[in-house]
Parts: C-alpha cells; sequence; structure tokens
C-alpha cells in the first residue's frame, strides 16, 4: 500500500502532498524534512530506493522536480517507480510539456488527476486513455458551469 | 527563436493567457512569489502574510462562490506547505454542500487533503456524501466516492454502506470501479462491518471492464493475505486472467510500454504466490503461466523488470518446481550483473528469496554481493546486510557479524541501528562459534548501541550467562562467567558506557564476581562503587550496583569471611539512604541490614548462584492463616477484599472521612499518635518464604515462627525478590542458541517452528539457515556439508571449490593464509568441522576482491536510457524557453510513451474521437488541447506567455520551473 506521495523540488520546497494514511499536521512536516534531507543528499547514480522508518521510499527525478512515493517493505520498487512515471506521463498529455510551474499553478488539478489514478493507497486505474477522458469530462462540466456563473455574474456587474 | 517568444507574449496579451486562466490576480501573483522563492523561509513567510489576509477575508460576509474557491485552493496550498489552515476547515466543508460540480469537487479535494477521518466535522460531510452517491451524475458519485475513501471511519461506514454497494452495479465503470475501491477502504477499516458483502468482490473479478476487474484486485489481495484457504477456487480463474493478458487480450489502452498490462500482471502474481504458498497443487496451475512470463518478460525496460521481479517473488513463494526456480536464477544473476543499481538492488533481494529455497543459489553470485556489499550506496549496502543475515550460518557468522557492528557503528540513523544491533544479537545467539566471541560480541554491541537495544536482550544476555548453555558441563560455563567478569572489568576502565551495557555488568559483577576466587570481593565492591560515581548513572544502574554490593557481601558472610567496608562503599550507602528514589533507600537499607546478619540466615536469604531457581509464589498467601487465626482471636477485625468493601462502607462513612482529611489541611500541632503495633506487612513475607520454600520444603508453621523473627528486617528479603524480578521479564524470551528452549511453552513453540520448515522445504533441500538451528543435532551434522559450501562460496572457497571455478582462483592462497593466521574454534563443533571451518574461514581481505571479476552487463539499463530523456543536468540554466526544447524531444519522447504512431495530427484525432465519443454534448473544443498527446509548441508559447504576464519569467530566479518534467 502506498502511504503517501509527495513532490518536492530540488530546493526542498513542497510541490504536492497526498496523504493515504493518518499523520498528523506536525509529523507531515517531519516527514517531509527528513525525506527531502535525505534524498535530495543521494547522488545521481545510487538507488531509486530508500529504506526510511521501516517503510522504502522509492523516487525518482524529473527535470528539477522530486517525485517520492512511500510504501510497505514488501511492495514491487520497481513498480513504484513505473506508478511514477505513469502519472507523470498522464500530467504530461494534460498540461502538454508538463513543467514544475504548471503544478505550482494548477495544482489542484494535480491533486484531481492523481485521484483517478491512486485511490486510498492503491493503483486504481492504469489507462492513461481513461483517467484522461474521466479528467476531462470533469473539466467541460466545470466549464460549463463557470461559464455560465461568469455570465450571470457579468450582467451584476454591468447593471450595478 | 527570440521571434517567437515575442509572437508568444502578443498572444498572451491578446488572449489573456492560456492554461492559467480563472484565477485572480492575487493568486497568480502568490503562485508567483512561491515559484521564485530562494529559501523554505521565504516560503514561509509568504505564506503565513498570506494566511492573515485570507483568515480576515474568508470571515466576510456574503464572500462570492467563485472567490471562496479560490480561497479555498489558497488555503489548500498553505496547508500543503506546513502551515495551519484550521480556520478555513468548515468553509470547505459548506463547499462540498455547493451544486456547482466545479464548487464540489474543490469543496471535496480540500477536505479530502484537510481531514483525517476522525475530525468533528466528519459529521457535518456524510450527509452530502449520501446525498451525493445519489446523484444522477456520475461525476458528482465520482467526486463522493473518492471522498468517502478518504474520510468515512468506522462509526459512519454504516450510512453510506447501502448506496456504495448499489453503485457496484452502476452503469459507469469509473463508479464501479471507485465503488469498489471504497469498499476495500471499508473492508481495511473495520472488516466486520463488510464481512457479509466479501462476495461482491468475487463478482467484480467477473466485470465486462479491466478497470474494474484490476481494482478488484487490490481488496481480494488484502482477503487473500488474512484467509488463504477461502480462495482457493479462484487459482483457476486467476491463472486464466493473467493468461489472456500475456496474450494480449486486453484493449491496447491498458497497454504500458508496449507491455500488457503490467500493473494488473503484478497485482495477480501476487495474489497466485500467496495462493501457491505451501500447496502443490494450486502451484502445478501455476507453472504454465510463470514459464510463459519468464519468456515473455522484456528484461529492457523498466517494467519488464518489474514484472520480472514479481515472477521471482512468485516462484520463490510457490512450492518449488527446478525449471522455474532455474529461470529465476538466471533473471535474478542478469539483475545482479546490471550495472543499475536499482536492479542490483532488486536482485540482491530477489536473491534473498531464492535461497530460502536453494542456498547453492548464492554461489555463482558471491562477488556481486560483496561489490554491493562495498558499495558505496546506503540503501543496497542495509539491502545486502539483510541478505546475510538470511544465509548466515555457524560457519560465516563471525564475518557477517562483524560487518554488520561495523557498519552498526558507522551509521547515526538510529532506527536502523537499532534493528541491525538486534539482527547482530540474533544471530550471535543462534550461530555463536564460541563462548569468548559471543561475549565480546555481545560487548560491542552494547557498547555502541546499548541504549537502543531491547531491554529483553539485556535481560538475555544475564540470562545466558546465568544458565550457561544448556550442556551439563560447569566448567564450560564458569568459564564463560569468568571470562564475562574479566572482559566487564577490562570495559568499566571506559569513560562512557551505555546505562543498560552498565546494568548487565552489574548484575553479572555481583552473581559471579568473586565466584573463581580471582578477584577479592573488595575489589569488586570498589569496582562497583566506581560504576556509581565515575559514570553519570541513572536510578536504575545505581539500584544494579548495590544490589550487586549486597550479593557479593552476603557471599562473603555466607562463606565465613568478614566483610570489610570500603570507605567509598560506605559513603554509597549513605548517599542513596538519603536517596530521593524510594527503590535505592530501600536497597541501601538492605545492604546494611544483611550485614549485621549471621551466616546462616544470609545463606538462606542469598543463596549463592541461585539466580536461575524458579520462585515460587503463594498467592493465598496460605502461610499467613495462623497468623491471621491468632490476630482475629485477640480481636482484630476480619480482612473484606477491597471489591467487597464498598458496600460495606455506607457513603456517610467516606463523606466523613473527606471531611475530616478537608479540616486537616492546615498545620497541625499536637503530636502524632504513636504508631499501634500493626502486623508485619505481607509484601516482603510472601518473597522471603516463598524463597525458603523453594530451598527447603518446611512445614508452615515453622517457616511461620522464622518470619517473625526476620520480621525486622523486610529490606532484605524484598532484595531477593528484586533480584527475581529481573528475571521475570525473560519469559518467553529464547534462552540461547543452538536451540529452541524458551523458558515458557518452549515444546509447543520449538514443534511448530519445525513443522512450518517442513512444509516450505518439502523438497529436501537443506533446510535454511535459521531452520536448521532448531534441528536436531543428527541432521545438523548432515546439513554442515551443504553450509560449508556456500560459506565457502560466499566468504572464500574451499580447496576443491577452486579447481572447479576458475574465477576464484585469486582467493585460495588468502584463504590458506587466513587458516594460518586464525586460531582454531573452540566450542562444540567436532574437530573435523571446525578444520574445514577454518580452511573456510574468511579473512576481510577477501571481500576486497570484487574489482579484476567484475562482470560486464549485456542487459541494457533502462534507467540510463531514461536519464538520458530527462536531459543535461539541473545546473544548466540555458534553458530559458521551453518552446526550442520540447520541439527538439519530440519524436523520441513519443515513440516513448505513446501506443499510437508518433504522427501528432493523428494522435489528436484519435484522442480526441475517444472524449467525443464519451460525452459527445459535453465536449467543448477549448479541451481538445488539453488532452492531446505530446508537448505542443502552442502550448508551450501560451505558457510561456502566460507566465511572463505573470511576471515569473524562464530567466527570474527559478529556471527551473520552466523546465519539461518528461524533457
Amino acid at each position: 500500500m502506498i502511504h503517501f506521495v509527495i513532490l518536492f523540488s530540488r530546493q526542498g520546497k513542497v510541490r504536492l502532498t497526498k496523504w493515504y494514511s493518518p499523520y498528523q499536521q506536525k509529523e507531515r512536516s517531519t516527514v517531509i524534512r527528513e525525506l527531502s534531507g535525505l534524498i535530495l543528499t543521494r547522488g545521481p547514480k545510487l538507488c531509486n530506493f530508500v529504506e526510511w522508518k521501516g517503510y522504502k521510499v522509492v523516487y525518482r527525478r524529473y527535470a528539477s522536480l522530486y517525485f517520492c512515493i512511500c510504501i510497505d517493505p514488501d511492495d514491487n520498487e520497481l513498480e513504484m517507480l513505473e506508478i511514477t512515471h505513469h502519472f507523470v506521463e498522464i500530467l504530461d498529455r494534460y498540461f502538454g510539456s508538463v513543467c514544475e510551474l504548471d503544478l505550482i499553478f494548477n495544482f489542484h488539478k494535480a491533486y484531481y488527476i492523481l485521484d483517478e489514478i491512486l485511490i486510498a493507497g492503491e493503483l486504481q486505474e492504469s489507462s492513461k486513455k481513461t483517467v484522461a477522458r474521466l479528467i476531462a469530462a470533469q473539466d467541460s462540466l466545470a466549464e460549463t458551469a463557470k461559464g455560465e456563473a461568469g455570465s450571470i455574474s457579468n450582467m451584476i456587474l454591468q447593471s450595478m | 527563436m527570440e521571434q517567437l517568444k515575442t509572437i508568444g507574449r502578443e498572444l498572451a496579451m491578446g488572449s489573456q493567457g492560456g492554461g492559467w486562466t480563472g484565477q485572480s490576480k492575487e493568486f497568480l501573483d502568490l503562485v508567483k512569489s512561491i515559484g521564485e522563492a530562494r529559501s523554505k523561509a521565504e516560503e514561509d513567510r509568504i505564506i503565513l502574510r498570506e494566511i492573515e489576509s485570507l483568515r480576515r477575508r474568508i470571515a466576510e460576509p456574503d464572500v462570492p462562490r467563485r472567490r471562496m474557491k479560490e480561497y479555498i485552493i489558497r488555503l489548500v496550498y498553505a496547508e500543503m506547505l506546513g502551515h495551519d489552515a484550521s480556520f478555513g476547515y468548515i468553509h470547505a466543508v459548506k463547499m462540498t454542500h455547493d451544486d456547482s460540480l466545479s464548487l464540489k469537487r474543490t469543496g471535496y479535494l480540500a477536505v479530502t487533503l484537510f481531514l483525517s477521518d476522525d475530525h468533528d466535522l466528519i459529521i457535518l460531510i456524510v450527509n452530502t456524501i449520501q446525498k451525493d452517491l445519489r446523484s444522477d451524475n456520475y461525476l458528482i458519485v465520482c467526486a463522493a466516492l473518492v471522498a468517502a475513501c478518504k474520510l468515512i471511519n468506522e462509526e459512519t461506514i454504516p450510512a453510506v454502506l447501502p448506496q456504495v454497494v448499489d453503485l457496484l452495479a452502476h452503469p459507469k465503470e469509473a463508479v464501479r470501479k471507485k465503488a469498489v475501491m471504497a469498499l476495500h477502504r471499508f473492508y481495511q477499516r473495520s472488516p466486520a462491518s463488510v464481512s457479509h458483502l466479501i462476495s461482491n468482490f468475487r463478482k467484480r473479478l467477473c466485470d465486462n471492464d479491466p478497470g474494474v476487474m484490476g481494482a478488484t484486485l487490490c481488496p481480494l489481495f488484502d482477503l487473500i493475505t488474512a484467509d488463504v484457504n477461502s480462495y482457493k477456487d479462484l487459482v483457476i480463474s486467476f491463472v486464466s486472467i493473467l493468461k489472456q493478458v500475456t496474450e494480449r487480450r486486453l484493449p491496447k489502452v491498458y497497454d504500458y510500454h508496449q507491455m500488457p498490462a503490467p500493473f494488473i500482471q503484478i497485482k495477480l502474481l501476487k495474489i497466485l504466490a500467496l495462493l501457491g504458498s505451501g500447496d502443490k497443487q494450486a502451484s502445478g496451475h501455476i507453472y504454465n503461466v510463470l514459464g510463459d512470463l519468464f519468456r515473455k518478460c522484456e528484461s529492457s525496460s523498466n517494467i519488464g523488470n518489474a514484472v520480472l521481479y514479481e515472477c521471482i517473488c512468485c516462484v520463490s513463494s510457490i512450492h518449488p518446481n527446478a525449471k522455474l526456480l532455474d529461470a529465476a536464477a538466471e533473471s535474478t544473476s542478469k539483475f545482479l550483473k546490471s550495472d543499475s543499481h536499482n536492479l542490483k538492488y532488486m536482485g540482491i533481494d530477489a536473491l534473498g528469496r531464492l535461497i530460502k529455497i536453494n542456498p547453492d543459489i548464492a554461489e555463482e553470485h558471491q562477488l556481486a554481493v560483496i561489490d554491493c556489499l562495498e558499495d558505496p550506496d546506503d540503501t543496497l549496502k542495509r539491502k545486502t546486510f539483510e541478505l546475510l543475515y538470511k544465509m548466515t550460518k555457524s560457519t560465516n557468522v563471525e564475518v557477517i557479524v562483524d560487518r554488520m557492528i561495523d557498519y552498526m557503528i558507522s551509521i547515526n540513523d538510529n532506527h536502523y541501528k537499532t534493528e541491525i544491533a538486534s539482527r547482530c544479537v540474533e544471530l550471535a545467539e543462534q550461530f555463536a562459534p564460541s563462548n569468548q566471541w559471543f561475549i565480546q560480541t555481545m560487548n560491542k554491541v552494547f557498547a555502541h548501541a546499548g541504549d537502543l537495544v531491547n531491554v529483553r536482550v539485556a535481560h538475555n544476555l544475564m540470562r545466558l550467562i546465568a544458565e550457561g548453555f544448556g550442556e551439563d558441563d560447569e566448567g564450560a560455563d564458569s568459564q564463560l562467567r569468568s571470562s564475562a567478569v574479566n572482559s566487564y572489568l577490562r570495559i568499566l576502565g571506559e569513560p562512557k558506557l551505555p546505562s543498560l551495557f552498565l546494568q548487565v555488568i552489574c548484575w553479572v559483577l555481583g552473581e559471579y564476581g568473586i565466584s573463581d576466587g580471582k578477584y577479592s570481593a573488595s575489589y569488586i565492591i570498589g569496582k562497583l562503587c566506581d560504576v556509581t560515581e565515575a559514570h553519570l548513572c541513572n536510578d536504575t544502574v545505581k539500584a544494579y550496583a548495590i544490589s550487586a554490593i549486597m550479593k557479593i557481601c552476603a557471599f562473603e558472610i555466607a562463606a565465613g569471611r568478614k566483610v570489610e567496608m570500603l570507605p567509598e562503599c560506605q559513603s554509597l550507602i549513605d548517599e542513596l539512604s538519603a536517596s530521593h528514589s524510594t527503590d535505592l533507600q530501600q536497597r541501601a537499607y538492605e545492604l546494611q541490614a544483611s550485614l549485621c546478619l549471621d551466616s546462616q540466615t544470609v545463606e538462606i536469604v542469598m543463596p549463592l548462584d541461585a539466580s536461575c531457581e524458579d520462585i515460587e509464589v503463594d498467592r493465598n498467601l496460605s502461610f499467613l492463616n495462623s497468623f491471621v487465626q491468632q490476630s482475629i482471636e485477640k480481636g482484630a477485625r476480619p480482612y473484606i477484599p477491597e471489591s467487597e468493601r464498598s458496600s460495606m462502607f455506607s457513603v456517610s462513612n467516606y463523606k466523613s472521612h473527606y471531611q475530616h482529611e478537608a479540616s486537616s489541611h492546615t498545620l497541625r500541632f499536637e503530636a502524632y499518635e504513636l504508631p499501634k503495633p500493626a502486623p508485619t506487612p505481607a509484601t516482603p513475607q510472601i518473597s522471603v518464604s516463598t524463597r525458603i520454600t523453594d530451598l527447603v520444603p518446611v512445614p508452615e508453621m515453622t517457616y511461620y515462627t522464622e518470619n517473625n523473627q526476620a520480621s525486622k528486617l523486610p529490606p532484605v528479603s524484598d532484595a531477593s525478590s528484586a533480584d527475581h524480578g529481573i528475571k521475570l521479564h525473560l519469559d518467553g524470551v529464547q534462552k540461547k542458541w543452538g536451540r529452541p528452549t524458551y523458558s515458557s511453552s518452549s515444546s509447543t513453540s520449538s514443534s511448530s517452528e519445525k513443522k512450518i520448515n517442513g512444509v516450505t522445504h518439502l523438497d529436501g533441500v537443506s533446510l535454511q539457515s535459521r531452520g536448521t538451528s532448531y534441528d536436531s543435532k543428527g541432521q545438523q551434522s548432515e546439513v554442515s556439508a551443504e553450509k560449508q559450501k556456500l560459506a565457502a562460496s560466499l566468504f572464500g572457497a574451499s580447496a576443491g571449490k577452486t579447481e572447479k571455478k576458475p574465477t576464484s582462483t585469486q582467493r585460495a592462497p588468502k584463504a590458506n593464509t587466513a587458516t594460518a593466521e586464525r586460531p582454531g574454534v573452540t566450542g562444540a563443533v567436532s574437530p573435523e568441522i571446525s578444520k574445514q571451518k577454518a580452511a573456510s574461514s574468511p579473512s576481510p581481505d577477501l571481500l576486497d576482491l570484487g574489482e579484476p571479476i567484475t562482470a560486464t552487463t549485456t542487459t541494457i539499463d533502462p534507467f540510463e536510457q531514461l536519464e538520458g530523456l530527462i536531459g543535461p543536468t539541473p545546473g544548466t540554466s540555458t534553458l530559458d524557453n521551453s518552446v526550442t526544447t520540447s520541439e527538439q524531444k519530440a519524436p523520441d519522447l513519443m515513440a516513448l510513451y505513446t501506443d499510437t504512431p508518433p504522427s501528432s495530427s493523428s494522435s489528436i484525432g484519435s484522442a480526441s474521437g475517444d472524449i467525443h465519443s464519451a460525452d459527445k454534448n459535453l465536449q467543448m473544443a477549448k479541451n481538445v488541447p488539453a488532452i492531446k498527446k505530446g508537448p505542443n509548441p502552442q502550448d508551450s508559447l501560451q505558457k510561456d506567455a502566460t507566465a511572463r504576464h505573470v511576471g515569473v519569467t524562464p530567466t527570474g530566479n527559478n529556471p527551473n520551473l520552466f523546465r519539461d518534467l518528461l524533457g
């Protein structure tokens, strides 16, 4: 089971966190601090895994962003690396050449996408197309609503 | 290039931005400043300011809904960056009630990120979730299901359970899938509440949609882990699903890097590993498909290796099959020979699984293993230690434990230090070749990780020293004890020792310090006094020390010798008599009291070397009966048990008592009344008398009178009970190496252990390292040849081996020199074995042999390839335009992660076609660019432009922000 997913930049700044096991806010900060310290100092040629407090953390770097997944000791690390890649590919399709800035501006959308891939710490969907289709459907529905709301508020504004 | 950028900027000015519309200027500013913050501290400052402004504005009346949505997102941001945004939780909860999907989705996202499942606000959301689960819009249902997975706790499961179960039959596969996952989550939270619904998972396994089927594997995996036998009937179904997947019968969309649905394959393999474990018949069904997988899996891609690794795990878990084991061993050796650290790591792990079935497999990988052990990569090193731990035998235990201890000393990570220390202790207990070595090893572990190891380890060590090794060889036992005493006296000279270690030292010195007559009592007592002074020790250590001193004094008195009180000892007693700790005071008084006793009494109270005798506690205190009888006859009130007391006393009684208490809070000037001659306290008597029953079976009356005589000296008896208190902790701890003796229920535990081993190793393959230790001696000698072979192959080759294997010739001479250097191995090993063992015994230099024979790898490392794609190192900040880079890398990437031919126009067509078929009415032209595959220069242009519009420039503080993650 996946316990949490954390994205942080090379400067150790958090870009996205998703906790599937209960962690208090304080614990979360400690976890992030410890892990970013541990992972950012690792050399480029080493394993993409670190053992940490009885868990394993699988991380992978994309440009200046680190994707970390914390898993149980008996999970398959290589699979987790590929789940990360699966996520990045879907982000890339969605944003079109995704870069760190996209995730900063649209982190809530990244959350929606992650929610379509992982649920309760398990992989729920391994088809990129299915995920893309669901996200597009949600977006379009939201856009319609937004459009209407926008036009109404515009009318109100103009009348005032 | 410049031109392109300018065009982009102009475009942006004209169209007011591309992907990031819909947010206010403020939000964009916030994001910008966070994006450009140079340090965490700066970021924190920005967020704190943001929180302050949000706190003010979110509480304003009549905030427009759209504005509120943005506030909530900003709160999520603050919370994500580690700040408290709890003031806004209630607004997020409110937002989930909204009718608009967009706002509802934001609300749900926020609450799932904000709230844990025991938060008070959950109760306000349950109703909304209930309503939304019944919605006609499947997207709303999906959002509610995602929230339910995170937020519904054990208490609220019943509120949503019926709806979730209904949704298992929803026409939309996305909903069915999420309903399965939600039900799985409920099962994890509270298995009892969904136990009647488990059959639903079986049904969903046959779902038409592969996504739903794949999701169902997650709960089934959990269920099968909990109860294998109820699911044996599914073996054939799982095998046939796996077969269909590998034959590419699933839709193309489930392919991942040219592999058919690898994530589903992995999950299936995990399930099959569980089902086939120890079941010959079930395993028989699995062999075929596993064989196919080994043939089909691409070892050139990372995902292929992930599946291969899972195959190896499965092979090592199910009933062994020679052919598959060969295939697994071959894959493992490919992993180990790879240049990629990731694959090496997986290889070491796989090897650890395979040697459980066939220890010989490790032989050919000795150099690879040693390389990994020497590797600077900590992760790899630790994994290798885990492997060594699994393959430790009595023949290689010394090298392995020594290495572990060296590593343990070198690291700072307390968590891992504890783990490796306990492993060292475990191995030393099981396989120690000699007493001497064992004591030395334990000393090292204690000295370097003393305060991290479990207290039980210390107790265990004391027990070992006290009980010896089980053989009826008193000589060996006393030799062990005196060697322990010697080493401890030496170690006491060191400046800083962990408290737990000092406790062991004090105890051993107390029990055995003077037993071999080598040291005088006053010398040992002096040392013990030093312990309490030199080391800034805590009360526990002091208590151990003073009890040890008392024991030595008692032994001396019992032996008829006069105890001369050293001045430092006297001052210690004085100090402790005035201690704040009542325990220490008690012990000090006990010591003083015992000094005044005659030798006979002392010998009964403190018998020599009796720490291993059992104490029988007479819980009914029957020996006091006559005393009680006497007192009652004299008019004393009978004892009423506490449980019955409340009914006896009236409330008013208590009341008056309390009132009296209350009134007496002021200073009392009259003298306290004299203490009445109370009956002797019961507690000390228990231990004294029981102690005596142990040693001399005396009729009750006699020792009762004895007690009365000694009743003025309760401390003595208490001390002995305290000493035995230590012993009591040892229940259930394994007593010693070599045999499965547990202090309690020893027979059952050892027999079940054997049974397990018997089942898992049906083939008569030599038992795994730890298994052997539990086996009878006869079998041990039979296995030892096997063991030696492995040990030799791992840490130095025996002569026979070197002739066979040209690669290991270099090792032979060194091994021989090692023999010469090493002293003969002592202990229980027969001379002939010990000779062979010495020949094969490793020397540290052997471990450095890796370089000349490193195998060249034939496989191409997928990570290397991917790293190539990731591009130049981050240091280069030449990437001030994402446009050009994305254009250049386009074809490569397409090939990598699309399953359609890499012509961008056609892929756009197909993707958008899909979407149109799904939601024709909702589809808007705007979405097409969002989901089209691969990088698109126009996107990049737009993005670049918006970024500039907002004020973030690629040449600014943080050019990395603009680098394509996949580029």
